[in-house]
């Protein structure tokens, strides 16, 4: 009879192993639910995650790498260091939308005026806009005790609803023939977040998530805060004994993945989208939750995860044009890689051992 | 005449620790047996065996002649085992009569079964209310709910791990009549304990087990207290000695100390006064619940107080956090060692950064100085011999008495003003548990002041220069150690709670 | 703009139906919190519900086997978190988010095939002359079979939670699991069976949306009703009938606001639309302030040490 022992230490073995078992695991049932939509299961996952890096259209496709990582690590990181503390912050797609609203009103205001100083008002505004919509569950998680998970998860809904209202009402292209949706960011010179360097998918957002991955790394490893972070998420009972004080700690992880989720938001709106329109959010904000526990809620795991994670968004986009490989399916097997995961960690914790049966 | 239970040879073994090796005994219908052992010595896995939650991995059990294997806790009280946990297995949302029912296979309507309670507890002396909430109740009321789900099955053999932990001495005296009128009438009752004395006053026979091997068996009424104890702990501890000192000035006073509950189940603090000099021990006492929790954290820093309640050294703290206490020099230790004291999946290293920050320059404008942090890990290691390969293990990876000397050292090597510990040696091994007690008694002759919080009263009798109990979240005055009486500290502590309610 | 186009009694009537899918999910996630355990995949277990009860009536004919087959399908789903939670003891709040964000996934995926289908219709419960009572016929007597049911089945937790031994068992590991398994109950076993009835009871909410009040599949259609379902139970302080309260007050707001969008009311749609979800952030607000009835071992992972 096999049973489970706690082992007196984690592993830091299976810690770095696990990632990379689930991936291998997705690969196999991922494969399995591809042949079973009939598509070839060897040629589909190829197509998903050779194609774009190695195949005749890489260069086409690389650059997308970063277009489509840089949003979810943004995200991912600030997530990570509310998950790490046991704080859960899972409505960072409402995040993302307002800080997008937020910063592409910014420049709208301005329009037509060129100035220099509007795309950094954006960025500010874009992270306010994402700072203020964390903060409202956030300030009541710490004011009334409501649970921050179903508050952050309903301001969702209600930032979509926003963000129709804004395309069809406020932001509306008033030279748009009447279709919802604003004007184009990119065609304004002043408030487009364009590529740093042709062709290589660099923009402000690629550049803000890897100080946003360095800052993150620093804190955990060297400031106080970070420490205050990992020792709540372990004992939250032994950090109010070493002096955190929970409700700051509260504020600061809600606010700082608010701000992040809100810089993605806006570099999302002022480059790669262009306008705020009615389907603006294609859902970073929920998949970047994955990104944040495969990557181990570590900064550096995170940027792999990002990375993984864009591959399948392309991948994915590459094998529904050619393969007709339903755009479902990739959310499937992302939601798999997360299961797989979850399941295989159990391993960095507890090992298996064969052996006589417990009453259990 | 075939004993009512008979163990022979039973082993059992964990990765890295034989709990039990070829243990054997013999009870008798109506015997009251003590299995006697230190913390670590094998009696839980034992009896946890007898009650089918653990199986042996050789040896047989026989009850009445016959092979006897619970495969389960549900078979063991088929059998007529019942057993009383030292940690209760009780529900705290739930009322007495819920509790009651639940343990037991065939348990009647809830109506019924409370008619049940209340004929069982007027029979045995053991007052309680079937419907109350058992969250509201004490430690003590809180075991004869234990102990009346077990006497409802009718049991022939009744396992009581540790019971006197929780109790007054008054509530004590009241458990041994039952237990008496129990042994009276034909149970069987085995009874685990390190205490001496109660061993003494209470059973016919003891076996004594040392890392998990019977080293001895005797009739405690014929053996002095002296004699088991070198058979239980193997060689004659030195007892902890400190110098005489004379209390030094005030360092920590508290004003009417008064808090709310800080949860459903907790206690308030309730007008809490006292004054604290240098140089002396000041032990706590008191029954688990009674606002020790609460006390500690008030003098943490964990829960602020209002202005004016706490004072150190002249300055009111009242409202300070915990690190701006440890500043000024007023350290903790809490009784939860995992998760409150230290956090079970980091390192030593890290836990030592946790409280050592502040005092020991850990950090530097937000910076944490980790290789400094290490030093200061290896210095509570070293000269608190915590058996451990190195600071950067699991505080979970160390045994209990191992960390608790961790977190003991941690503090005292802080150099404190003043200390506070919540049960400093409960569940530590004899010579840690000595090697605690000494620090504790060096720290005060070396001019600091420290409050001892213990639910062992022995161990405050040894240590503590002033005593005084915690009951209903009320502090006693202060007496000297000196002179006091059982019945007097028994009576600090509130006699026995919940009495009354046998007079309805 | 024309409130007078609202009829106060089509009204009632019509919130019973809006508020049966935040019913049936919310009483089966209540018997999970109930057991110790929080699932937070409500969302996801009730759109695969969706889907598989749209897809089975489709197939069948019949909308009744379409929810049983709903009921399979969210407790299959669900059977994957109690793998994850209970067998690979994964934080529970992880799993839920998976089991949401692979159940969008999954559904959207059966459901490719059956966009723009319509599904055989549910015929409401013949009460004869009853439904011809003026006022109390067309609210009481005048629904579909799953409505009653839903409303039964509160009742039916009700009483097996406060009066049968089993809901004893059921509150007692929920409570304190580690005393649970000293007294030798299985608490996997039991969290198990009671993680299986939350997804079957998400999954025919879920039917419910996707068969009765639509009546056709659109993908994440559930929109976010799992999530207020999960809400309501902390609203009702985890008791059932209080859970139906909450239901009804809920459904009152959605049918209130999708009236108000149809008579035209000066509110831009959008306002309206996200109404529901902001009065459930303000009932948490208010209610938040009693956790004492939350089970005690709500969301912590149980492994049987030695």
């Amino acid at each position: 009879m096999i049973r489970l022992e706690k082992r007196p230490q984690p592993s830091r073995a299976f810690a770095y192993l696990t990632p990379v078992l689930a991936v291998l695991a997705t690969f196999v049932f991922g494969g399995i639910l591809f042949a079973a939509l009939g598509k070839d299961p060897v040629q589909s996952i190829l197509t998903i995650f050779w194609e774009p890096l190695f195949g005749e259209f890489a260069f086409f496709y690389r650059p997308q790498l970063l277009i489509k990582g840089a949003p979810l690590v943004l995200i991912a990181i600030g997530l990570s260091l509310g998950f790490k503390a046991g704080i859960w912050n899972i409505g960072a797609e409402g995040q993302y939308i307002m800080g997008a609203l937020c910063g592409a009103g910014f420049g709208l205001a301005f329009y037509p005026a060129e100035s220099a100083l509007i795309f950094p008002g954006m960025v500010l505004a874009g992270a306010f806009g994402g700072w203020l919509w964390a903060m409202i569950p956030a300030l009541l998680k710490v004011r009334f005790g409501t649970n921050e998970i179903l508050v952050s998860l309903m301001l969702v809904y209600v930032a979509e609803q926003f963000l129709a209202s804004m395309s069809l009402g406020l932001l509306k292209n008033p030279e748009g023939f009447g279709f919802p949706g604003s004007r184009n960011l990119q065609q304004y010179q002043s408030a487009h977040n364009a590529e740093l360097i042709a062709g290589s998918g660099m923009h402000w957002g690629v550049v803000a998530a890897l100080i946003a991955v360095i800052f993150a790394y620093v804190l955990l490893a060297r400031h106080r805060l970070g420490f205050a972070v990992r020792v709540t998420g372990d004992a939250p009972r032994a950090a109010r004994f070493a002096g955190v004080n929970p409700s700051r700690l509260i504020l600061f992880c809600l606010g700082t993945s608010g701000l992040l989720a809100g810089l993605a938001g806006l570099f999302e709106v002022a480059g790669p989208a262009g306008q705020v329109s009615i389907d603006f959010n294609v859902g970073y904000g929920f998949t970047a939750i994955i990104v944040a526990f495969l990557g181990r809620l570590h900064p550096v795991g995170i940027v792999l995860a990002g990375l993984l994670m864009a591959l399948t968004y392309i991948g994915g986009d590459i094998a529904q044009s050619q393969l007709g490989l339903p755009a479902a399916a990739i959310q499937v097997f992302q939601g798999m890689l997360l299961f797989f995961l979850l399941a295989l960690d159990l391993f960095t914790n507890y090992r298996l051992r064969i052996g006589r049966v417990e009453t259990a | 005449m075939t004993p009512l239970l008979s163990l022979s040879g039973l082993t059992k073994a964990y990765p890295g620790v034989i709990a039990n090796d070829d243990v054997s005994l013999q009870i008798a219908a109506g015997e009251v047996h003590a299995l006697l052992g230190e913390n670590g010595a094998g009696k839980s896995t034992l009896v946890k065996m007898i009650y089918g939650l653990v199986k042996p991995d050789q040896g047989e059990m026989q009850m009445h002649g016959a092979p006897f294997a619970p495969a389960e806790p549900r078979a063991a009280r088929a059998a007529g085992v019942g057993m009383v946990f030292q940690h209760f297995s009780l529900f705290d949302a739930l009322t007495v009569a819920e509790n009651i029912a639940l343990g037991m296979e065939n348990a009647p309507k809830l109506r019924d079964l409370s008619e049940q309670i209340r004929q069982v507890s007027d029979t045995y002396g053991l007052p309680l209310a079937p419907n109350r909430v058992v969250g509201d109740l004490s430690a003590g009321e809180r075991q004869r709910v234990e102990i009346i789900r077990c006497l409802l099955q009718d049991p022939k053999l009744l396992i009581m791990d540790e019971p006197t932990s929780v109790l007054t001495p008054q509530e004590v005296q009241i458990l041994f009549e039952t237990l008496r009128k129990l042994s009276a009438d034909g149970t069987a009752i085995l009874y685990i304990s390190h205490k001496l004395e109660e061993i003494r006053a209470l059973c016919d026979t003891a076996t004594i087990l040392r890392l998990g091997r019977v080293v001895g068996t005797c009739v405690p009424r014929d053996t002095t207290a002296r004699d088991m104890a070198e058979m239980m702990v193997g060689k004659v501890l030195a007892t902890p000695t400190r110098a005489g000192v004379e209390p030094g000035e005030i360092v920590l006073a508290l004003n009417k100390l008064s808090l709310p509950s800080p949860s459903a189940f907790g206690m308030p603090l309730r007008e809490i006064s006292l004054e604290l000099r240098r140089g002396e021990i000041l032990g706590i006492g008191g029954v688990a619940g009674n606002g020790q929790d609460e006390l500690l954290a008030a003098l943490s820093g964990e829960t602020p107080a209002p202005v004016g309640m706490v004072q150190f050294q002249g300055a009111d703290i009242a409202t300070l956090g915990p690190n701006a206490r440890r500043k000024q020099g007023l350290l903790a230790a809490p009784e939860e060692r995992l998760g409150h004291a230290a956090a079970p999946d980091m390192s030593l290293t890290e836990n030592a950064m946790l409280t050592g920050a502040v005092r020991e320059r850990l950090d530097r404008g937000g910076f944490l100085n980790w290789p400094a942090a290490r030093g200061f890990a290896e210095r509570i290691i070293s000269a608190f011999d915590v058996r451990t390969p190195g600071p950067a293990n699991a505080a979970r990876s160390l045994s209990g008495g191992n960390l608790q000397k961790f977190v003991i050292g941690r503090e005292v090597l802080q150099r404190p003003e003043v200390l506070v510990v919540n049960q400093p040696t409960w569940g530590v091994d004899a010579s840690a548990a000595a090697a605690i007690r000494q620090a504790l008694l060096d720290l005060a002759t070396g001019g600091a002041a420290v409050i001892v919080i213990s639910q062992d009263l022995d161990e405050l009798m040894e240590i503590a220069d002033r005593f005084a109990a915690l009951n209903e979240g009320r502090l006693s005055a202060p007496q000297p150690t000196k002179g006091l009486s059982v019945e007097q500290i028994g009576l600090m502590m509130g006699g026995a709670h919940g009495m009354e309610v046998a007079h309805v | 703009m024309d409130l007078g186009a609202i009829n106060p009694i089509l009204l009632i009537a019509a919130l019973m139906s809006a508020a049966t899918p935040i019913l049936l999910a919310a009483t089966g996630e209540l018997v999970v919190e109930r057991s110790g355990v929080l699932n937070l995949g409500v969302e996801g277990m009730m759109i695969v519900g969706a889907i598989c009860g749209f897809a089975i009536a489709v197939e069948t004919g019949s909308p009744m086997i379409g929810f049983v087959a709903a009921a399979v399908g969210g407790a299959a789903l669900s059977l994957l978190f109690a793998l994850l939670t209970q067998v690979a003891l994964a934080n529970q709040v992880a799993s839920g988010l998976a089991l949401t964000l692979f159940g969008l996934g999954l559904s959207a995926l059966l459901g490719q095939s059956y966009v723009g289908v319509k599904p055989p219709r549910m015929g409401d419960v013949d009460f004869g002359l009853l439904a011809d009572i003026p006022v109390l016929g067309p609210i009481l007597f005048s629904h579909d079979p799953v409505l009653y049911i839903g409303v039964l089945l509160v009742a039916a937790v009700w009483a097996t939670l406060k009066l049968t031994r089993l809901g004893l068992i059921l509150r007692a590991v929920g409570e304190n699991h580690d005393a649970a398994h000293a007294l030798g109950y299985k608490v996997v076993r039991i969290r198990t069976l009671a993680i299986m009835f939350g997804g079957a009871l998400a999954g025919m909410g879920g039917a419910y949306i996707s068969l009765i009040r639509v009546p056709q599949w659109t993908e994440g259609m559930t929109a976010g009703v799992g999530w207020i379902a999960l809400a309501l139970v902390v609203f009702a302080s985890w008791k059932p009938w209080r859970v139906l309260l909450g239901a009804y007050l809920f459904g009152g707001i959605t049918q209130l606001q999708l009236n108000l969008q149809g008579a035209g009311v000066a509110i831009p749609v959008e306002y309206l639309a996200m109404s529901p979800y902001i009065i459930t952030i303000v009932v948490l607000v208010i209610l938040s302030a009693d956790r004492s009835a939350a089970p005690g071992s709500l969301g912590r992972t149980f492994h049987a040490s030695n």
